[in-house]
């Protein structure tokens, strides 16, 4: 890894200039452009599901149901969040950061799959298209979690048509997760040892084995609602002798380890910003990597957590609730980890940096809050509440997307060639940790209160508060066009960047250029050190203070 | 990949993002074992609300099991275990390059496979005959939410049966390359991993025979007689 | 280029004999396990019936799939699959079976 950046060659065509035509984007099989198809896919849906979400902070604006009929509603936030966790959340960073950098990050000229990995594009676009035809044919009020038998046998609206296309983008992130485990056993440079890996490959690994081990459970979840619903057979319905609640299990044996989908590819990412932009070895790194896989595996043994006022039995609920509070000490141990390699860091605040002090933060609240949650006495109150609303949302999106939009920036130059404008960049992640905060916070305050989700009208006395958190979301929704404008405007007029901008280490920093050619390196990569090599002399210091 | 390094006609030749021909073999290998754990994942939902529903209603699933044909049932058993077997043998001929008997045991597990879903099939038209599909003609006097268990039976021996289609539709083409010699001893992997997966099907129906069909203690022989 | 070795093992040629073997368990598993159901031994009825079950799953898996011979990250992927099945029913059945005994 000693290469230094003056003597990788210049001037050969990149993955981007290797091919101009429309054909080389629709059938590529390079990882790196998928990821780029991916991203532009995901931004699509992130801007639909964010009109969706100001929707709903409109209606909320006052406490009468003004601006959209009670049944509309129920389709705006149904939408909202089908759009937002099936279709951004899920293949957010995994999709597109992890597409584009794992093989770069390992020393392998692609995917273990290549041809699998469009495939995973293709099946992606096309359950977005049949969930997205659903909403323009009139939508779906069941709520993202579909829970029966109102989704299976009550509800008019067009369950099938959108149920068939979370089923159906199910299998890209299958396949998605396949390739990456079988590219992160396989594929590896010589010298590149488990214990020598990027966090940010631990954390996709991680999230990988869910996405295999807990997609498939969903996906026959709803084969079964569609079952019930197209044949009227009964395995979820009382009327016939079935039980909703098993829908529940099933579901949320797939639907918790999700949230781990989405928020593991972060704090992998969250890794990588702190070490490079503090210029530290992250901290207790061996403990950082088994934790990502500890949360995965843990992870799968708390989603009764999500039932204890479903007739859950009272056992099986103090059981879920214990081995929650346990999924909290692997999370602990990495906000633990990377405030201590802050510490005494040369820790500059450029924007991806800002992001993951963002992520530090907001993700410890929204953790934190958790535990409220999946205490069985005091969850009986929160249930339901707006406070499950703003817990969830500090995850996702104090934790999910800040990590993505500071992975984004961080790897920007890397993925396009270009720098973006650094001032507006840090303006603009400033504008959206203030603008989350104030649309979320009052949440937490609301749900206390005993605000239920998922009305469209309110007591007047909640009102304040509704009113910050609408502000909030205008404030946030600003925060977001930023990026989405300069990042835009870096590709065209951006100023060219190097091939390590940052002065970080990583094979995808030191031995491509950006941004790399079609088969990233000339030669396989040899590795010889480990992961996060930053000033040693440093270190030694801070270990005798 | 068809733009890259692959040369027509020479199936072996290790793609370009692989350094050797056993490094893609053991990804193509691992890949398809990852492939099976999604599937065993994915029947599981099944078994789920299979193990909660006779723990439920275990009186109206014995009696709804015994509506079922358990000598049909075990020769198909048999059926699939011969089956396994001769996939077993078209691996192993693959293994040795030996391109004939690839074909007939290919042939043979096709034949096999086709039997199995024969046999569904007249056990299916029973169940329509007596009205035990679960619908608005379902009926079974006497007994309550014996529909569940019918829902389960045809839920769970229908996405085995749909496997076993998708199993001999892939078999097609590959008894095409095999009779072109396409497969020799140092190319082999598609046959080994369709193995893989036959070998999972026949393994699912393991569990559902006697999970479906001896349910509850038959205690007189010739189990397919009607209560 | 990774350094996972032992690969080589992966593709083993198991003897006919082996697979002739395993055959003829599973054939004769089936008998038995059709031959008990007949017997009347409450409980265990099922009990006998996965124990067979489980037992031919094993054969299958271990010699007409070859596990017997796979390198350790294959086996700690087939195990690791089937435990993640057990994970899910066993949680889910410490709901359903517990839910008459404490009355909730
Ligand atoms: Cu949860």
């Amino acid at each position: 890894m000693s290469t230094v950046s003056s003597t990788i060659p210049e001037a050969k065509p990149n993955y981007l200039t290797s091919d101009f035509s429309i054909k080389s984007w629709l059938l590529t099989t390079d990882h790196k452009r998928i990821g780029i198809l991916y991203l532009i896919s995901i931004s699509l849906m992130f801007l639909l599901g964010g009109i969706l979400a100001g929707l709903i902070r409109l209606e909320l604006l006052t406490p009468t149901g003004d601006v959209f009929q009670p049944e509309n509603y129920n389709k705006i936030f149904t939408m909202h969040g089908v759009v937002m966790i099936f279709f951004f959340l899920i293949p957010s960073i995994p999709a597109t950061l992890g597409n584009f950098l794992i093989p770069l990050m390992i020393g392998a000229r692609d995917l273990a799959f290549p041809r699998i990995n469009l495939l995973s594009w293709y099946i992606y676009l096309v359950g977005g298209v049949l969930t997205l035809s659903a909403m323009a044919l009139g939508g779906v009020d069941t709520g993202w979690t579909f829970y029966t038998p109102y989704s299976s046998t009550y509800s008019n609206t067009y369950v099938m048509l959108t149920a068939l296309g979370v089923f159906v983008s199910g299998f890209s992130s299958i396949l998605t997760g396949l390739n990456f485990i079988v590219t992160i056993h396989r594929m590896r440079a010589p010298g590149l040892t488990w214990f020598r890996l990027p966090l940010f490959v631990w954390g996709h690994y991680a999230t990988s084995l869910i996405m295999i081990l807990g997609t498939p459970v969903v996906a026959v979840t709803i084969l079964l609602v569609a079952l019930e619903r197209g044949l009227r057979i009964g395995f979820f319905d009382p009327a016939l002798g079935g039980d909703p609640v098993l829908f529940q299990h099933l579901f949320w044996f797939y639907s918790h380890p999700a949230v781990y989908i989405m928020i593991l590819p972060g704090m992998g990412v969250q890794s990588e910003l702190i070490a490079a932009m503090s210029r530290k070895k992250v901290f207790g790194y061996e403990v950082v990597a088994i934790s990502s896989v500890a949360i995965a595996v843990i992870g799968f043994l708390v989603w009764g957590h999500h039932m204890f006022v479903s007739s859950q039995s009272w056992y099986a609920g103090l059981v879920f609730s214990f081995l929650s509070f346990l999924v909290a000490v692997p999370s602990a141990i990495k906000v633990f980890n990377w405030t201590a390699t802050l510490y005494r860091g040369s820790n500059a605040f450029l924007t991806p940096m800002l992001y993951a002090y963002g992520f530090i933060g907001l993700f410890t609240i929204g953790g934190l809050t958790g535990l409220f949650l999946s205490a069985m006495g005091l969850d009986v109150h929160m249930h339901d509440t707006y406070f499950v609303v703003a817990h969830f949302h500090y995850v996702m999106v104090g934790g999910a997307i800040m990590a993505f939009l500071g992975g984004l920036h961080f790897w920007w130059p890397k993925m396009t060639g270009r720098m973006y404008y650094e001032p507006l960049a840090r303006l603009s992640a400033v504008l959206i940790f203030v603008g989350f905060n104030l649309t979320f916070f009052p949440q937490f305050i609301l749900g206390y209160l005993g605000m239920p989700r998922r009305y469209h009208a309110y007591p007047e006395e909640f009102q304040v508060l509704n009113v910050l958190s609408t502000a909030g979301a205008t404030v946030l929704a600003i925060g977001y066009l930023f990026p989405a404008t300069y990042l835009l405007y870096s590709l065209f007029k951006g100023e060219k960047a190097p091939a390590n901008p940052w002065n970080a280490k990583g094979l995808e920093w030191e031995q491509a250029p950006s941004p790399p050619p079609t088969f990233n390196f000339d030669h396989t990569p040899e590795v010889h050190e480990p992961a996060y090599a930053y000033a040693p002399e440093k270190e030694k210091e801070v270990v005798h203070s | 990949m068809s733009t890259h390094s692959v040369t027509a006609g020479n199936p072996a030749a290790v793609l370009h993002h692989f350094d050797t021909a056993e490094q893609q073999r053991d990804a193509a290998t691992l890949g398809m074992w990852l492939f099976l754990i999604t599937e065993v994942m994915f029947f599981g939902g099944f078994f789920t609300a299979y193990i909660c529903y006779r723990h439920y209603y275990y009186d109206a699933f014995v009696a709804a099991s015994h509506t079922l044909n358990i000598p049909l049932g075990a020769f198909n058993t048999a059926v699939l275990i011969c089956s396994s077997l001769t996939m077993a043998m078209a691996v192993h001929s693959a293994q040795l390059g030996q391109r004939k008997k690839i074909v007939t045991y290919l042939l043979l597990t096709m034949l096999l496979g086709a039997t199995f879903l024969g046999v569904k099939t007249i056990e299916y038209a029973d169940k329509f005959e007596h009205h035990h599909v679960p619908g608005p003609n379902f009926s079974f006097p006497g007994v309550e939410n014996a529909q569940l268990f019918f829902s389960l039976y045809f839920g769970m021996t229908g996405l085995h049966a749909a496997h076993m289609v998708v199993g001999i539709g892939v078999m097609i083409p590959m008894l095409l390359a095999a009779m072109k010699g396409k497969y020799t001893s140092d190319y082999y992997t598609p046959v080994e991993n369709f193995g893989l997966y036959w070998h999972f099907v026949d393994i699912v129906w393991i569990f559902l025979f006697p999970l479906l069909y001896l349910l509850g203690g038959h205690l007189t022989p010739g189990g397919g007689a009607h209560h | 280029m990774s350094a996972q070795n032992g690969s080589g093992e992966t593709h083993h040629i198991v003897p006919v004999k082996a697979y002739l073997g395993v055959f003829a368990f599973l054939m004769v598993m089936t008998v038995v396990t059709v031959v008990v159901s007949w017997v009347d031994l409450g409980i265990f009825n099922t009990l006998v019936a996965m124990l067979i079950a489980v037992a031919k799953a094993i054969a299958v898996v271990m010699i007409f799939m070859h596990v017997r011979w796979a390198n350790k990250l294959a086996r700690l992927f087939v195990a690791g699959g089937f435990f993640w099945l057990l994970l899910l029913f066993v949680l889910v059945m410490m709901d359903y079976f517990q839910r008459a005994t404490l009355g909730f």
